[in-house]
């Protein structure tokens, strides 16, 4: 009897970890949709519909694969991999609501990790048919994480430090029970973590989405010799990992509306809270790309060591102002 | 009869142990025996090898089980000064260390000896320094006293020296070799001096007497600082670290694996052994220093192995980066133990012996897939490589399953020991000094940069290696390894996988060590069952690495079931490449120009020269040479003030018997004079 009462709310828990993970994967093409719908309205163009991304997606999946005669096994299963570690990173970042048992599974180290395996795998498979475009990027997106990953895990840390937990969940709960919403230490890893969600994303001023250039290309010159539903699973796995940054900043900085109950009301509230949260966000870097123009690749690492900056002034002004009060 | 038996089957481990010692001094023998037959060194001496290490894995894992330490004596040694052995949970722990690389390494081996069948080397001294160069390992961490730890430290630095000239025709190496051993001798005086200061205070050179004695905080820093030095030489910490990348790759790679794999790993039991098992009394301020060398060893470590072109160089140079993390740990470690947070201080030992383990097996990995290289294509460096995925299917995956080991990626080992590395750095927030609070930080943060820089490094090495085209004849043509050299790979890279996935049984297995030597076990580890790791609560952290590799596989299954079902095999062609013209081997990134977006931003660290040269043939050729900068900031004012000083002492020598008879009389009479 006592079993059977606290199985129901585990089965009802992962039911709902499912259903985000879902709604990640369904979600993820909208945002990236919305952003270039945005920016073609601020650039006076018509632009294509929101549900563009999804045709896209739909299009590629139907057609065939090709591979280079030089491509190996790895060129083969990187897109699956890449595609599944994002995924699963996005689905410990918490959407909807903070009692979710994959929270438990991974805290925001190992999101970092799986990011960095997805990373790991889509510069190997561009350097695996052997083209110079594939090497450049490859080189240059491992360059670009080496600085901007230990400026996530900076402004990560602020948070973690503040919280007592590295667990996201535990991270929002905490965010929202309290009364100091905007430490001072929080603004800095808030800055800091929007110029790594930019980086890492490949946004302007970093990499630009949309380039046709490919000596500024970085994330683009690593999928080009992709086609078909291999890269269908390359571009659905970068839209993810815009959404998981967007996802990230609004609900751990902004994390109104994240339900901490599992009921009904609550938890169509907070989906209402994200969206429009995602929407803000989105609308916000398509301002930002608007405004700005891509940087030199050799600008890029004043810009995080900038982000870094930021993170170890949140964190050091968390340990000296903020512990004990 | 019933009193014995429980005691008999208590102490099979020693024997086990003791088992150990004999059989790699009979390998070493059997190989000195055999001669000019290089047979006998193929099927008697690497499988003794492999059977002394399986011996010691399985005393190593006994010990860990054992709730109390367990006692021998030699009968070697002096009569009033035996050689006791202890065979205790931390010993245990870096026999399972030696136990389990040496196994892989006597699996290999066999294979791997032939290609030098053809040389002219001597295979009778490479079989018998082996043997002797593990007897010494497993004599360090079962010594019980000064004595016998000096004796087998030195067997240990000396038999590896003679390994390290095996090449001895080429002039590199011998002078790699005479590095070693010199920077080996000046780190054993360091720790003899060390010894001597604990055998002052406690009236004996065994281990018992020094660990009741009463130490002033003045000696005991002292004595710390003297054993920092000295096993932190053999560890390579920056900046004694120069010898590492000089002689590790100089060794045939089986040796290559046992030095980086396993030697410094000695050298960690050495300082554990010395700073928390015999000092005792931990201060705050040795973790401090401990953290700084440890960050800056890290960091550098990881620069300089992205700026290499030669594979083995560049896994030497990624040693001093992982070392850099185990002391990274150690001192994290010492910090909270100095402040009395007993629970945050094992965290952070545990994560170090975590990550000792962890890059014994994969560091060996990494050398044993480089050594299958220069077996199959006998090339090192890296810009001559390429597509040896294909030539070599096998090798391929175990060296890829390094790299990801190596990357800290989950669901592998490596991550687990930085992430609980991580979860210690962040109760930094306990600390009351502020100082402490945000140091504690930023050593985090030069650990992130570390693993995303690690991260970059091995997509380099794995990326110009073995994808893409061959970059020359040679290794176009290269041959998947003999059965037995894959076989040690392979078996490696299923321990790899197997720590990462299972964290919790593995921690349960370590933390018997701080359980004996500091008082203390990690309880809530796995508190919650064994699929969560929670080294400090469920709320603070924690991580299903069960549940993460299991949900990376279904899901990478199901993803290749839906897409990959029907349509097998996928239609080649030839590469896009944007419609330029089609991709030569030469078109492909090569792994200097790799790194060089790192080498500009880092560019102050290091001492780089770029030239462009003609080849024979007419074409231009780019070349960038990365020295080390710890040459012109260290070595060489030190060399030049040595040489300056022996030019004072030089006014000594007169040519004429008599005043050397004046001199050597003077000595004795002062010797005298300080004794009475």
């Amino acid at each position: 009897m006592d079993h059977r009462l606290t199985l129901l709310p585990t089965a009802i828990a992962w039911s709902l970890c499912l259903g985000q993970l879902l709604l990640y994967a369904l979600l993820a093409p909208l945002v990236t949709g919305w952003v270039r719908k945005v920016k073609a309205r601020l650039q006076n163009r018509r632009g294509a519909p929101i549900w563009q991304p999804y045709r896209e997606l739909y299009k590629l999946f139907g057609k065939e694969a090709r591979m280079a005669h030089t491509a190996s096994p790895l060129f083969r299963a990187a897109p699956y991999i890449v595609f599944v570690a994002t995924w699963l990173a996005a689905s410990a970042v918490p959407l909807v609501a903070t009692d979710l048992p994959t929270a438990a599974v991974a805290d925001v180290i190992v999101i970092a990790g799986l990011l960095a395996l997805a990373r790991f795998f889509l510069a190997l498979a561009a350097m695996d048919v052997g083209t110079a475009f594939g090497g450049m990027g490859a080189s240059r997106e491992m360059f670009v994480s080496a600085l901007a990953e230990p400026a996530m895990l900076l402004a990560v840390f602020t948070l973690a430090m503040t919280a007592h937990s590295t667990n996201l969940a535990t991270v929002v709960a905490y965010q929202l029970a309290g009364t100091h919403l905007l430490r001072p230490s929080f603004l800095f890893a808030l800055a800091g973590l929007v110029l790594v969600a930019v980086a890492e994303t490949g946004r302007i001023p970093v990499d630009n989405p949309s380039t046709h250039l490919e000596l500024t290309m970085i994330h683009e010159a690593m999928v080009l010799e992709y086609s078909g539903r291999h890269l269908a699973l390359m571009e659905w796995a970068g839209q993810l990992k815009l959404m998981l940054y967007g996802t990230l900043l609004a609900n751990v900085f902004f994390p109104w509306g994240v339900s901490r109950s599992i009921d009904l009301p609550s938890l169509s509230f907070a989906f209402g809270a994200i969206v429009l949260k995602l929407a803000a966000l989105g609308a916000a870097l398509a301002v930002a790309e608007t405004v700005l123009a891509k940087m030199r690749v050799f600008r890029v690492p004043a810009f995080l060591n900038l982000a870094l900056l930021l993170g170890l002034l949140g964190l050091l002004s968390h340990v000296i102002l903020e512990v004990g009060t | 009869m019933a009193v014995v038996a429980p005691q008999l089957t208590a102490y099979w481990p020693m024997h086990l142990a003791e088992l150990a010692v004999g059989l790699a001094l009979a390998s070493a023998g059997v190989s000195l025996l055999a001669g000019p037959a290089p047979r006998v060194l193929r099927w008697v001496a690497m499988p003794l090898f492999g059977i002394a290490g399986l011996a010691a894995l399985a005393a190593g894992l006994g010990a860990l089980g054992q709730p109390t330490p367990l006692t021998a004596t030699l009968p070697l040694g002096l009569p009033w000064l035996p050689w006791q052995l202890r065979l205790d949970a931390l010993s245990g722990f870096f026999l399972c260390i030696i136990g389990a690389v040496s196994t892989a390494v006597g699996l290999y081996g066999p294979a791997y000896v032939r290609g030098f069948e053809q040389g002219r080397d001597s295979l009778a001294t490479l079989g018998a320094f082996s043997g002797l160069f593990l007897v010494g390992m497993l004599l360090v961490v079962l010594a019980d006293g000064a004595f016998l730890f000096m004796v087998a430290w030195e067997l240990m630095s000396l038999s590896s020296y003679f390994l390290v000239a095996f090449h001895h025709e080429h002039p590199a190496n011998r002078r790699a070799a005479f590095l070693y051993l010199l920077m080996a001798h000046i780190g054993g005086l360091a720790i003899l001096l060390g010894f001597g200061v604990l055998a002052a205070f406690g009236h004996g050179f065994s281990f018992e007497a020094m660990r009741g004695a009463p130490l002033p905080v003045g000696w005991a820093t002292v004595a710390f600082a003297l054993a920092f030095v000295g096993f932190g030489m053999k560890a390579g910490l920056v900046p004694l670290h120069a010898w590492l990348p000089e002689a590790h790759p100089a060794a045939p790679s089986h040796i290559s694996a046992l030095m980086s794999g396993v030697m410094l790993k000695v050298a960690v039991y050495g300082f554990i052994r010395f700073v928390f098992g015999l000092i005792g009394q931990l201060h705050w301020q040795w973790g401090v220093v401990v953290l700084v060398i440890g960050s800056v060893s890290a960091l550098m470590g990881v620069l300089y192995a992205m700026m290499q072109t030669d594979l083995k160089r560049l896994l030497a140079y990624s040693s001093v980066e992982n070392l850099g993390i185990v002391f990274i740990a150690l001192g994290l470690s010492v910090v909270f133990l100095g402040t009395h947070h007993t629970l945050l201080g094992t965290l952070a030992f545990v994560a170090a012996l975590y990550h000792a383990l962890n890059h014994a097996l994969f560091k060996t990995l990494l050398f044993l897939g480089a050594g299958a290289i220069a077996h199959s294509a006998h090339e090192r460096d890296l810009e001559q490589m390429g597509g040896l995925l294909r030539r070599m299917p096998w090798t391929g995956l175990f060296f890829l399953l390094g790299c990801i080991a190596i990357a800290a990626l989950p669901p592998f080992n490596g991550f687990v020991s930085e992430w609980l590395t991580f979860q210690a750095a962040l109760q930094a927030w306990q600390l009351d000094s502020g100082v402490l609070r945000s140091l504690v930080p930023i050593a985090a943060a030069v650990l992130a940069l570390t693993g995303a820089l690690v991260a970059a490094t091995f997509v380099k090495v794995y990326g110009v290696a073995f994808l893409g085209q061959a970059r020359s004849r040679h290794v176009r043509r290269a041959r998947a390894v003999p059965r037995g050299m894959r076989a040690a790979q392979g078996l490696l890279a299923m321990l790899c996988l197997v720590l990462g996935v299972l964290p919790t049984w593995t921690l349960d297995m370590i933390a018997a060590v701080p359980r004996q030597l500091l008082g203390a076990g990690l309880p809530r580890a796995a508190a919650h069952g064994w699929l969560w790791l929670t080294p400090i609560s469920r709320q603070t952290a924690s991580y299903g690495a069960p549940l993460v590799a299991l949900a990376l596989t279904v899901a990478l299954a199901l993803g290749f079931w839906l897409f990959g079902r029907g349509i097998r095999r996928v239609r080649r062609c030839d590469a896009w490449d944007c419609g330029f013209a089609p991709p030569t081997p030469s078109m492909q990134y090569t792994a200097a120009a790799f790194a060089q977006p790192i080498r500009r931003v880092f560019g102050m660290l290091f001492q780089v020269e770029e030239r462009v040269t003609t080849e024979p043939d007419g074409k231009p050729r780019h070349v960038v040479q990365v020295t080390d900068r710890t040459w012109t900031l260290f070595y060489r004012p030190v060399a030049r003030l040595i040489e300056k000083g022996a030019r004072h002492i030089l006014r000594l020598q007169s040519g004429h018997v008599r005043t050397y008879l004046g001199w050597s009389l003077a000595t004795l009479v002062i010797l005298l004079w300080i004794i009475a």
